[in-house]
């Protein structure tokens, strides 16, 4: 869904955000909402500005959330709440499932194909009846068995490719996905959601039914969330219980309805669609894994990542007309388009993995734009220590930010040792510089330079294009195949100016697309070939720029809702995903109230506010025809025309490394033992037991206190764009942790007096904001506190204070290898006693960055060595891990 | 035609844009150069409108104390409200000022004119809203309703800013009938709004809000006294008083003022 759409939702909840905060300019569709009488719900451990501005907030303990929204289906199935016609029409609630499987009601908290020795899942047992597991949607795992497994088999071809999965339409069938998805949260019931979440079941029910009441044919809900979701070693499931919800109560595709993933940077959604990311290619496109041995040509690729009904059928040409941008004339059938080229990825390359691999002496060289990992990565001081092993650094950004200085780092007592060789390549801010955003609702806006670069700044596309020029001079001649690749791209950009500054329009043509031969820019995806006739840099945003001199991202028409003037969304200006859904199998909107997208009977075609998520002309009653594959393997009367089914996946039967279905784990760290399962945590979450990064056993009472981290409307991440500003800096001087005043009388702790917390990994000082905002709660008959604390501070900049992501743990979800910030536990104790704390902490708890790497190896067999050459084994050898589209 | 703010405090998100957007319009800096403390006062660390904050958002925290599993909105509130100049109709300052240097512009605004202002600090005892101060140049400084911004056709900064419409700008009139209807919306959800600043309250406020509690808990005064009540009048004109109190006030300005380096430096002893 889009931001502005928000304000036609009849209920909004926002759970894992606290949107007004950080979101303060779309949060005024929330604010719209709630003038036109929605009820707007907070749910989360603190009181915010958010829950300030809603009508009910309830209060839950972090890292709760799947119980609370595992409640809300159970809730919706025992109450029969759900959208019968949407659910049979849009879901897989009748898709049988393998007689293989077994649901964590059986196992105790695991799902069938759990490997203790490996901590991973083989998920063919998931798969649904009759069919081996069906390769992963684009954008996701592309190895089914998980991170320390030896790579997939080659499949045989019995599997989604012959024919539909079998369904039984009356939903009785024992094994169809409605009767697991019943069995599997019939323990979630409001009594048991109030003794895991800490609400009462009155709170519970009361949201459970207010989201009932405005959701169905007339009315819609929406949720929003951030990384209060993501950040958990279960995030990945975290969203997908709220889909489950949101498809049952017919809400996706619809206005004023769906899930809102609220991006915490103004392009963050920009670097997951071109990206930045490590396991994907533009447009999520796989990256060839080198685990994978059908990777090795494009044909496997193809096989192996791309699914042959749906609208992934299409991959094939996206890939190629990507191959063709890439690499021009050099990509020819001989060389598979240039696929030969492509690097493989190796194994898990996100954040921790890479650190690890630098303080490994693995990584040598370093290149860090736009990020402060110094301050912000998790468990900063790890980051800090990991990039005291580099040979070379760069770090390009507006300020010198903690990185980029990060031998003053407190913790780095004598920096004389460290060898590291850093370059500091001051950047141009966003006003002195051409180029587009991507936002939240995947929608591109141009922004033009306002002033000129002063001094020695250059933009980010300036730096990448000279760079890429000097490499080219070194790399001339090399006959070296590995430098092939490099060799053969295409680098046509035209520089101007004094400062010989790339045009940023010159990229978005690549971006956008253009017929090979004679470079006519392409006006929709639809054009594309798979015959390297076309080119295309990144699929998804073609349409952007379809002809010379136009640049739909520079639009600026607003009107009173869906904008289509304003910007350019991808897919092809759609503003609302799967939007064939608002209109029910026959075409028709589910009602008046609700219309959006129809079927125009006299025009035969789709129509509506926003540009329709369907083929044009595909009439609601055609039938499929699997055997021919892409869309018209599918109905008309379906919706989700990426899935190869066309359906809402209830039950994912692949894709997903940690269960088909979301279950409720304990956060890694935590004082409560899992009232749901004998499984206390996800137990195939990825944890790196190693120096500098000891864990919390669950119960430990020497860390008795639940921590959140977060931001403040003041101040942006670990501070590089706030903390050097005293505007901003004066409204939010100081490093503050939120308590109660209950655990303050406890610990002896005033408002606005100092405290010192702590974790094995590191002792913060900072002051206190004593506050009813907080509160305890009472889980299991237990009472338990919670702490909050916002993560902006460190050593540099105009104000300086404690960093509350020195205290954070490298633990993660197994999907996208994202660390868990938003709950782990900690100790917390009045007054500035950091240094008396750390010196009691066993000294292997804390990273050793300038001891030599030998000693710190031993230090870290000495931890445990079998756990740390599997660590080992599984980072740098050929097994593959790659992450999916989430990010913060 | 009178122009000015109707701030909805129902509407307002605490972002304090309008603080940020108000000190980079009008090039005021950072106090301490941003190095300031944590008030422990809510999310408010500017404390109040000074000659530096012309605009200053307040928080009031109203939890229960019970704050078991019942939920916290059971009577629970956390009230936010961006405070301004309320250019008054009858506007005590512009009454009390010796030296003509506070006008009322075509705009209905009260604006100090900095070139004829002595800083004798009689408007800053006669406001009754504690809005005018008197800022390191002995000057009396406060909002000047963005008086470049207007005449050049545009809005104030803090308007322009405000993400939630919370404050808005226009004709009184026009902002006055949807404060009422606001209120009327808010009635409807049993919420005891009214609007603050209507002829009632010194003559009207040219910037005015909607509240859903007493005029003391966001620290206005419930019937405030005309201004130049405040003052004595024979003493307020009487020019070699103004210059003694200017002299007085420069005084406890710089006591103030060392006060908080000597706390400063303490503080850096820790």
């Amino acid at each position: 869904m889009f931001q502005q759409d928000l304000q036609n939702a009849d209920c909004i909840i926002v759970m894992g955000s606290n949107m007004a905060e950080c979101h303060p300019v779309g949060f005024r569709w929330v604010m719209k909402a709630r003038e036109r009488g929605a009820t707007i719900i907070h749910i989360d451990p603190r009181f915010t500005r958010t829950s300030a501005m809603s009508n009910q907030h309830v209060a839950i303990r972090s890292g709760s959330d799947i119980a609370f929204l595992g409640g809300l289906v159970n809730y919706i199935i025992q109450h029969d709440r759900w959208f019968k016609e949407y659910v049979h029409a849009y879901t897989n609630a009748s898709t049988i499932v393998g007689p293989d499987f077994k649901d964590t009601e059986e196992l105790d908290g695991l799902f069938s194909g759990f490997d203790p020795a490996k901590r991973a899942y083989t998920t063919t047992s998931w798969a649904y009846d009759g069919t081996l597991a069906p390769p992963a949607p684009a954008g996701s795992s592309t190895n089914q068995n998980g991170a320390h497994a030896p790579p997939a088999a080659p499949k045989p071809a019995v599997d989604f490719r012959v024919r539909p999965p079998h369904t039984d339409p009356t939903l009785q069938h024992p094994r169809c996905v409605f009767q697991i998805l019943k069995r599997h949260y019939a323990r979630y019931t409001p009594e048991m959601v109030s003794r895991v979440c800490g609400c009462s079941p009155e709170e519970f029910e009361r949201v459970a039914k207010t989201l009932c009441d405005n959701s169905g044919r007339e009315r819609t809900s929406s949720f929003c969330y951030a990384v209060g979701w993501t950040q958990h070693t279960v995030g990945v499931q975290y969203i997908r219980t709220a889909s489950i919800v949101q498809a049952l109560l017919g809400n996706m595709g619809r206005p004023g309805g769906g899930i809102l993933a609220l991006r915490g940077h103004a392009s963050i959604q920009g670097s997951t669609d071109v990206p930045t990311l490590y396991h994907l290619l533009p447009g999520y496109l796989p990256s060839p894994s080198a685990a994978a041995p059908q990777h090795d040509t494009l044909d496997g690729w193809v096989a192996n990542t791309m699914p042959t009904t749906g609208w992934w059928a299409n991959g094939r040409k996206y890939m190629v007309s990507l191959l063709k941008m890439w690499y021009g004339d050099a990509a020819t059938p001989d060389n598979q388009w240039g696929y030969e080229f492509l690097p493989k990825s190796v194994g898990d390359h996100s954040h921790i993995p890479m650190f690890k691999a630098m303080s490994d002496d693995v990584v040598k060289g370093f290149m860090c734009i736009g990020q402060n990992p110094a301050a912000g990565g998790q468990n900063a001081i790890y980051n800090r220590a990991a990039m005291a092993h580099l040979d070379w650094f760069v770090v390009r950004d507006l300020f010198r930010i903690e990185t980029a200085e990060f031998w003053k780092a407190p913790d780095i007592p004598d920096p004389s040792v460290i060898k590291t060789e850093v370059f500091f390549l001051p950047s141009t801010s966003v006003t002195e510089s051409d180029g587009s955003f991507t936002n939240t609702q995947r929608m591109l806006q141009w922004h033009d330079k306002g002033a000129e670069p002063t001094g020695d700044c250059r933009s980010d596309l300036w730096f990448s294009h000279h760079l890429y020029k000097r490499l080219r001079k070194l790399y001339e001649g090399s006959t070296d195949p590995k430098d092939a690749g490099f060799l053969a791209m295409t680098w046509n950009l035209d520089v101007e100016g004094p400062m010989q500054e790339p045009k940023a329009v010159d990229v978005l043509a690549e971006i956008n697309g253009w017929t090979t031969a004679d470079r006519v820019p392409v006006k929709t995806f639809l054009d594309l070939k798979d015959d390297g006739s076309t080119s295309c840099g990144v699929w998804i945003y073609t349409g952007v720029a379809p002809a010379p001199g136009v640049n739909k991202a520079r639009a600026r028409v607003a009107d009173a809702y869906t904008s289509l003037g304003w910007g350019y969304a991808w897919p092809a200006n759609r503003r609302t995903l799967y939007n064939r859904a608002s209109a029910d199998p026959e075409g028709k909107p589910w009602s008046e109230r609700k219309r959006y997208v129809w079927w125009d009977e006299t025009q035969k075609k789709w129509v509506g506010y926003d540009v329709p998520d369907y083929p044009a002309t595909k009439a609601p009653s055609s039938k499929g025809d699997w055997a021919k594959g892409g869309m018209d393997a599918l109905d008309g009367s379906t919706a989700f025309i990426m899935q190869r089914d066309g359906k809402a996946w209830l039950f994912a039967p692949s894709g997903i490394v940690d269960g088909p279905l979301p279950a409720h784990y304990e956060p890694w760290e935590t004082g409560v033992k899992n009232p749901l399962y004998g499984t206390q945590a996800n137990p195939v979450a990825k944890v790196w037991n190693i120096v500098g990064n000891r864990y919390i056993d669950a119960g430990d009472p020497n860390y008795p206190i639940i921590i959140t981290t977060y931001r403040l409307t003041e101040h942006h991440l670990s501070g590089p764009m706030s903390r050097w500003s005293p505007w901003l800096t004066e409204l939010q001087p100081e490093m503050f942790i939120e308590i109660s005043p209950e655990l303050a009388a406890e610990k002896g702790i005033e408002n606005a007096g100092w405290c010192t917390v702590y974790t094995p990994r590191a002792a913060i000082e900072c002051k206190t904001l004593v506050t009813r905002r907080m509160r305890p709660f009472t889980i299991a008959g237990q009472r338990i506190h919670q702490a909050g604390a916002p993560f902006h501070w460190s050593w540099a900049g105009v104000v300086t204070g404690g960093n509350a992501n020195d205290l954070i743990a490298l633990v993660a979800d197994p999907n996208v290898t994202i660390h868990e910030g938003k709950a782990f536990m900690c100790q917390i104790v009045a007054g500035r006693k950091q240094a008396e704390i750390l010196a009691k902490l066993p000294d292997q708890t804390r990273p050793l960055p300038l001891v030599g790497r030998r000693e710190k190896r031993a230090a870290e067999s000495a931890i445990d060595e079998g756990i740390e050459l599997a660590e080992r084994v599984g980072q740098y050898l050929p097994l593959d891990h790659p992450e999916g589209v989430y990010h913060g | 035609m009178a122009k000015g703010f109707y701030t909805d405090t129902t509407a307002c998100i605490g972002c304090k844009a309008c603080q940020v957007a108000c000190h980079q319009w009008n090039d005021i800096p950072a106090a301490e150069g941003g190095r300031t403390e944590l008030s422990g006062d809510s999310y408010d660390n500017t404390q109040t409108l000074s000659a530096e904050n012309w605009r200053h958002v307040k928080f009031i925290e109203q939890i229960t104390e019970d704050r078991t599993q019942e939920g916290f909105l059971q009577g629970s509130r956390w009230l936010m409200m961006s405070d301004v100049c309320k250019h008054c109709v009858h506007a005590a300052c512009l009454e009390v000022c010796p030296t003509g240097a506070i006008i009322r512009t075509e705009f209905d605004s009260v604006f100090i004119q900095q070139d004829a202002c002595n800083g004798c600090r009689a408007c800053v005892a006669a406001c009754p809203f504690g809005v005018v101060d008197i800022g390191r140049d002995g000057k009396a400084h406060k909002c000047t309703m963005c008086y470049d911004r207007l005449q050049n056709g545009r809005e104030p900064a803090c308007a322009q800013a405000c993400p939630t419409e919370s404050i808005r700008f226009g004709d009184i009139p026009d902002l006055m009938k949807l404060a009422d209807a606001r209120v009327a919306q808010l009635k409807e959800q049993h919420i005891d709004a009214y609007v603050y600043g209507k002829e009632d309250i010194v003559g009207g406020l040219n910037a005015f809000y909607v509240l859903v509690d007493e005029p003391h808990v966001y620290g206005l005064p419930e019937k405030p006294e005309l201004g130049s009540k405040n003052v004595d009048e024979g003493f307020a004109l009487s020019g070699v008083a103004a210059a003694a109190l200017a002299v007085t006030g420069l005084v406890s300005f710089r006591k103030s003022r060392m006060d908080e380096k000597a706390g400063a430096a303490t503080e850096d002893h820790h």
